[in-house]
C-alpha cells in the first residue's frame, strides 16, 4: 500500500468536514462536521505510525479520540444552552455581538 | 497487498460518499447514521494499517458513545427531521469552493512531499513485520514516555464532564 492513498483519503475527509462546519446551519450537524474532520486527522496519525514503525501517532491518535470525545461532550452542552436561549439550534441566530 | 489494496478502495469509497452524506442530508438523524458508517469504515482502515487497538477504542468510543451522544443532542434540540427549514446557511457555494480550494493545495502538497512510499505491513509470506499497533507496544509507549500527557488528558476530562453538567444543568 502506498502512503499517499491513505494521506489523500485523510485529506478529502477533512474538506468535506470544512465545508460541512461552513455550510450547515444546525449546531449539532456543525458539530458533527468537525467530528469528521478529528477522524481525518486520525487516519493520519496511524497512516504515519505505519510508516515510520513508531508507536508515537498511535498513541496521539488515542490522544485525539479522547479529546474529541471531552469536545462533543462540552459542544452539545453549549448547543443546548443555544436551544435554551433561542428556542433554535440555528447558529446563525447567535448575532447579539454582530455590529 | 492487492488483497489490502482492493479493502482500501472500497472503504475509501464508502467513506467519502458518507461523509458527502453527512454534510449534504437533510435529515439530522441520516447524518448522524452516515456518520457511524465513516467512523466504522477509519476503524476498519486503521486495521488495515496494523493498529488493531486503535480501531476497537475507535469502534467503542466513537461508534458507541458520541453517536449516542449526537443522537441526545439531536433528541434535546428538538432537531426538524423533515424540511420545514432547511440545516444549510447561504453560504453553500463559498463553502464548496474553500474546500474545494484546500483539497487542491493539500492534494498537490502530498503527492510532491510523499510521492510513490510505501508503508509495508506484511512481509512477502503474509507474516506480519509491523507491531507499532499492537495493544502491548502501544501501553509500553503510554506508560513510560507518554505518562505525563495520558495522566493530563485524565484531568482534561474531568474538566469537560464538570464543564458540560455546569453549562447543562437548569437553575
Amino acid at each position: 500500500m502506498i502512503l499517499n492513498q491513505f494521506l489523500i483519503l485523510a485529506a478529502i475527509l477533512f474538506c468535506i468536514g470544512v465545508y460541512g462546519v461552513l455550510a450547515r446551519r444546525n449546531g449539532v450537524l456543525v458539530l458533527m462536521s468537525v467530528e469528521l474532520m478529528l477522524n481525518a486527522v486520525n487516519i493520519n496519525l496511524i497512516a504515519f505510525s505505519a510508516y515510520l514503525r513508531s508507536s508515537a501517532g498511535d498513541v496521539f491518535a488515542l490522544f485525539v479520540i479522547t479529546i474529541a470525545a471531552a469536545e462533543v461532550g462540552v459542544g452539545l452542552a453549549i448547543v443546548l444552552l443555544i436551544y435554551r436561549n433561542l428556542h433554535s439550534p440555528d447558529l446563525d441566530r447567535v448575532e447579539q455581538l454582530k455590529g | 497487498m492487492i488483497i489490502q489494496n482492493i479493502f482500501f478502495w472500497v472503504l475509501a469509497l464508502a467513506m467519502v460518499g458518507a461523509a458527502i452524506g453527512v454534510v449534504r442530508s437533510q435529515n439530522v438523524v441520516h447524518a448522524a447514521l452516515y456518520l457511524v458508517v465513516v467512523m466504522a469504515g477509519a476503524a476498519a482502515q486503521f486495521i488495515l494499517l496494523g493498529a488493531e487497538f486503535v480501531a476497537w477504542v475507535q469502534v467503542i468510543i466513537y461508534i458507541g458513545a458520541v453517536i449516542i451522544l449526537f443522537l441526545f443532542g439531536i433528541m434535546l434540540t428538538r432537531a426538524p427531521m423533515r424540511g420545514e427549514t432547511s440545516l444549510d446557511n447561504d453560504q453553500r457555494f463559498p463553502a464548496a469552493i474553500v474546500s474545494l480550494f484546500l483539497a487542491g493545495v493539500l492534494g498537490t502538497l502530498l503527492v510532491q512531499a510523499f510521492g510513490k512510499k510505501e508503508v509495508v505491513i506484511s512481509g512477502a509470506k503474509g507474516e506480519q513485520l509491523l507491531h507499532v499497533g499492537k495493544a502491548a507496544t502501544l501501553a509500553d509507549s503510554i506508560f513510560t514516555t507518554y505518562v505525563v500527557p495520558f495522566e493530563i488528558v485524565s484531568l482534561l476530562l474531568l474538566a469537560a464532564l464538570v464543564g458540560a453538567v455546569v453549562m447543562a444543568r437548569r437553575d
